[in-house]
């Protein structure tokens, strides 16, 4: 077995530059999480616990690169009521911080299934259109669309609009790759426009207040610095002060003296940024985009639709998350929570990013499975 | 493996696009990469700068302020440790919360509160809210530090009298500087919260006492956690003042005043040193230096008996008979009689159609200038005034410091009034009336002086004729070098009088307690010689004294001087409206004058004791000095 997988080129080097680059990025992510953390004087502190969590990140990831993507794609739709299911436990039973609940309570440790959801849907909607050819522009757009409606509504209830976001990011990039014929774009685009105010109200309706001061005060955090755009200046100045070669290891006052406050979790990039300075952030988006692109390989040689559907929605919210992550910590969209992939601590966002890679690369494996 | 179909064919074409995705990336992350450039490189310094605010405050740390003591070295002004609450304006995130925390927790005035973290100022200076919290509030506020981003207890000294009342016009008090204050020059190196002396000896040296306030930057961790200290400059401490009192003298000059209304001054003729200075009524000056609600102001502001009023340099009174003396000299001087000069006394001076009154309504009879000063009469005086004119008499008794600043070092001094003609066309735009020069000529009318210029000038006939500028401070210790400076008694003028008119006038005032107007000042102890004076109220008198509502009744007046021979003590006491000065006032200089012999008596000979007192006191008769109008 272990033989064919060899002799099938089952590990290639793209593989190893593919899952050097992931590693590579967990490592920049660990260090920063223990630069912010590394004096929290507790049994088991962050970059422990992170560590933790990439190992059973790596476990999955190689479940998910060595299995059959088309029998894991046939599993969308079950996966998809559980997760739907447990996002309704979640509002109900869920551990809330901060005013939403995200978390369900397992022992020590608390799962996220909002972060899993992304996932989900997006072998769920890949799974929609490779299974059948979708034909029209209610079996191409309502549909899928009828799909994502009642996990984007019950995300969005927690509330969790990075979440929620992403939800939508998947959506649409979907959408836009499956293709759809110009009178169906326009057809969506002209409702989209009649429907925006309506959108609008029930959008800005159902925010929570924090949420809306974030987005107002994204227009001037420094407008009131001790108040809600605190986070957003905060964490400008910090990727700010790095300046060309950044103030080195542990040397990042607005992360040590907790000046910016989540800097293990949304704001490590920030810290990064400022312990690094302009160099080491290049270094770092040089990493990411290396993945990305090596990803874009993977569907632009993809066997299959189904296989280049999965690969495109995992690649997209790869993408989506990394740029509002670093634009907004950046300041250049408003602050909402969304954790910087494979860097930002946490479990149920490491082993899902990491599960998706491994999902992404098995797209690129000839048909040879272990399971 | 995917089932070959009519959809497959979409796999090619969805390929195709990936040409969309690719230069999308790359545009958005060559924004970001834009973006980080201009926050990292283009504006990386300033945000560098934001960062370092970020984590450093600056702290004032407030220096001590000079000790002052006694001539003896008793300690009269200190410093004691305390805790001060200060708000670091850049930590606090919700102000309305934090005033509201703060008012739960203290009891403080909202409205205060909230005026002192909006005063205007640096917003980088922490802002002091309130001193002398108790250990409890400092507990409480410790307690609550993780509530309260931006709120600091500070240990600072804080100024403390041990003597509390004792000596409290002359010390004065310390407050914040005022916003009015921090517009001055003088105050330019200040803040706001700053300690200032506001009162006293402690406004005037102020410069000296004040000390130079350091500043020490710390860094802090996002909920205004002190981390690192970094001491920028060491505050330095004011000066510490030696004054010229002896506190003894003072707490006695202040006994003997009670609960009265009045002034005693007790000068050293041969420099000018303030032995004892006191009015009554006092106040406490821990009180007042401590921060005062606006009622608790206007409680004290608003009492009739003035408290702040130091009446010994700021009271201004018609100095009455006591002004005789340079009456007397100015006489000699200009041979407007010579000493044998006699003239009839019959109980009263015709001017024009009025009759100016004699205190001794059968009158003395013929009358000598001895017999004058002696029995205190006010018809000779009259007719001398009437000889020499009113200019003659405001240019003598400028000369014996009257309408000027006697110079002492305490702030806002008054000058009184020495009438001229000159004056009432400037002050009242009135001309000179005659009548009024015969009424200033026993020291009535516009006449007013200070108790401090009746001890100046009688001190200036004991010492001959050698005027000192009053001294209040006699050293001043340099707190850097430990050096202790001296400061020179200051000669301010010498009368020019001929030699053989002091002596005269000195022998005559011996006479006054030996046998005139000021018998009650007799001590068996020591030779006294004074004069009395009555500061005429109103001249609506209907009855007996004791029967005139206080306020209304005389201001009793009596200088002196002590050892007659060599004198080493001058005194003027000024009781307001306690009568006559030779009943009320004279046993109080008699008194003070006392305790100061025994108490630089040399340590051995300490057998004096109330018994040989009260022998003088029951030689002297009641006289009366009560001038007529």
């Amino acid at each position: 077995m272990i033989d064919r997988v060899i002799n099938s080129r089952g590990f290639d080097n793209f593989d190893f530059r593919f899952i050097g680059l992931i590693f590579a990025i967990l490592g920049v992510g660990v260090l920063s999480i223990y630069s912010v953390t590394h004096d929290q004087g507790v049994a088991f502190p962050f970059y422990a616990k992170q560590i933790i969590w990439i190992a059973l990140g790596t476990v999955a990831f190689l479940v998910m690169w060595l299995s059959d993507y088309h029998r894991i794609a046939r599993l969308a739709y079950p996966a998809y009521g559980i997760i739907l299911i447990l996002l309704a436990v979640v509002l109900f039973e869920g551990r809330s911080s901060r005013g939403a609940q995200r978390w369900i309570p397992m022992g020590p440790f608390a799962f996220q299934p909002s972060e899993f959801a992304k996932l989900v849907l997006i072998l769920t909607l890949a799974h929609y259109y490779s299974a059948a050819p979708r034909v029209g522009w209610i079996q191409r757009v309502v549909l899928p669309g009828l799909l994502v409606l009642p996990g984007l509504l019950l995300i969005l209830k927690q509330p969790d609009l990075g979440s929620g976001l992403s939800f939508l990011a998947i959506y649409a990039a979907m959408l836009l790759m499956v293709g759809m014929r110009s009178k169906a774009l326009g057809v969506i685009l002209l409702f989209s426009l009649m429907l925006f105010p309506f959108a609008w109200e029930l959008m800005w309706g159902s925010l929570h207040d924090y949420q809306r001061q974030r987005i107002m005060t994204f227009v001037d955090p420094v407008y009131d610095p001790g108040g809600k755009g605190y986070h957003a200046l905060q964490s400008r100045i910090a990727i700010g002060a790095g300046e060309l070669t950044g103030k080195g290891l542990y040397g990042g006052t607005q992360s040590q003296l907790k000046f910016l406050p989540e800097g293990h979790t949304d704001f490590v990039f920030s810290v990064f940024a400022e312990e690094w300075g302009f160099l080491g952030v290049l270094a770092l988006l040089l990493l990411f985009v290396g993945l990305i692109w090596l990803s874009l390989e993977i569907v632009a040689r993809a066997k299959d639709q189904l296989g280049a559907l999965l690969a495109v929605g995992i690649l997209c919210m790869l993408c989506f998350c990394v740029v509002i992550n670093i634009g907004m910590t950046a300041g250049m969209f408003p602050i909402v929570g969304i954790p910087l992939p494979l860097m930002s601590y946490g479990g149920s966002a490491t082993i899902m990013t990491m599960a998706s890679l491994g999902l992404l690369l098995n797209v690129k494996r000839r048909r040879l499975s272990f399971f | 493996m995917a089932t070959a179909g009519l959809y497959d064919s979409e796999l090619g074409e969805l390929q195709r696009r990936l040409v969309i995705l690719r230069v999308g990336l790359l545009l958005v992350v060559a924004l970001l990469g834009l973006r980080l450039w201009h926050l990292q490189i283009r504006e990386g310094s300033y945000y560098r700068d934001l960062s370092e605010n970020n984590r450093t405050r600056s702290v004032i740390m407030e220096p001590a302020r000079g000790l002052i003591y006694d001539r003896k070295g008793v300690l009269l002004a200190n410093n004691v440790p305390s805790f001060t609450l200060y708000v670091s304006l850049e930590d606090v995130k919700d102000r309305d919360l934090l005033i509201d925390q703060l008012t739960n927790l203290l009891g403080l005035d909202p409205v205060l509160v909230k005026e002192k973290l909006t005063a205007r100022g640096s917003k980088q200076l922490p802002r002091k809210v309130k001193d002398r919290l108790t250990l409890r509030e400092a507990t409480l506020i410790e307690s609550h530090r993780l509530d309260l981003p931006g709120v600091m207890v500070q240990v600072e000294s804080q100024r403390n009298y041990p003597g509390g009342v004792t000596a409290s016009h002359l010390l004065g008090y310390v407050g914040e500087v005022s916003p009015e204050q921090l517009e001055k020059p003088e105050f330019a190196d200040l803040h706001q919260g700053s300690i200032v002396g506001q009162y006293g000896v402690e406004k005037f040296f102020d410069r000296l006492v004040r000390g130079q306030a350091g500043q020490k930057s710390i860094e802090v961790d996002a909920v205004g956690h002190e981390k690192r200290a970094m001491v920028v400059e060491q505050p330095h401490a004011g000066d510490n003042l030696y004054l010229t009192i002896d506190v003894r003298l003072q707490k006695v000059a202040e006994k003997l005043l009670g609960e009265e209304s009045g002034a005693i001054v007790a000068l050293d003729p041969r420099t000018g040193d303030v032995l004892a200075m006191a009015s009554r009524p006092g106040f406490d000056p821990n009180v007042l230096s401590r921060e005062l609600t606006p009622k608790q102001w206007a409680g004290i502001v608003q009492d009739e008996g003035r408290p702040l009023n130091n009446r010994a340099s700021q009271g201004q009174y018609p100095p009455g008979s006591v002004f005789k003396v340079m009456m007397a000299a100015a006489a000699l001087e200009t041979k407007t009689v010579t000493p044998s000069t006699s003239i009839y006394c019959n109980g009263g001076y015709q001017f024009g159609r009025r009759l100016y009154h004699d205190w001794k309504a059968g009158g003395h009879g013929p009358v000598d200038l001895r017999h004058a000063l002696v029995q205190s009469c006010d018809v000779y005086f009259y007719t001398v005034g009437q000889r020499m004119g009113i200019e003659t008499m405001a240019s003598f008794a400028h000369q014996f410091g009257l309408g000027e600043e006697t110079g002492i070092e305490l702030p806002s001094e008054r000058v009184g009034i020495v009438p001229s003609e000159a004056w009432k066309r400037k002050a009242k735009n009135e001309p000179w009336l005659p009548g009024e020069t015969i009424s200033a000529s026993i020291g009535q009318g516009y006449v007013n002086v200070t108790p401090l210029q009746m001890a100046s000038l009688i001190g200036t006939v004991a010492n001959d004729g050698v005027m000192f500028r009053p001294r209040l401070v006699q050293a001043v210790m340099d707190r850097a070098t430990g050096e202790l400076q001296q400061r020179p008694a200051v000669p301010k003028r010498t009368l020019k009088l001929r030699p053989e008119i002091l002596p005269l006038i000195k022998e005559a005032l011996a006479g006054v307690v030996k046998e005139g107007t000021g018998t009650r000042a007799q001590s068996a102890l020591v030779t006294i010689a004074g004069k009395t004076g009555t500061a005429q109220m109103t001249a609506l008198r209907t009855g007996p004294e004791k029967d005139i509502p206080k306020k209304f009744r005389d201001h009793a007046w009596f200088v002196a001087f002590a050892p007659v021979e060599a004198p080493t003590i001058a005194v003027a006491v000024l009781g307001e409206h306690m009568g006559h000065g030779g009943s009320a006032s004279a046993p109080l200089a008699k008194e003070l004058i006392e305790t100061y012999v025994r108490l630089n008596l040399p340590a051995s000979s300490d057998v004096t004791d109330g018994a040989v007192v009260r022998e003088g006191e029951a030689g002297g008769r009641e006289q009366d000095d009560r001038p007529g109008d």
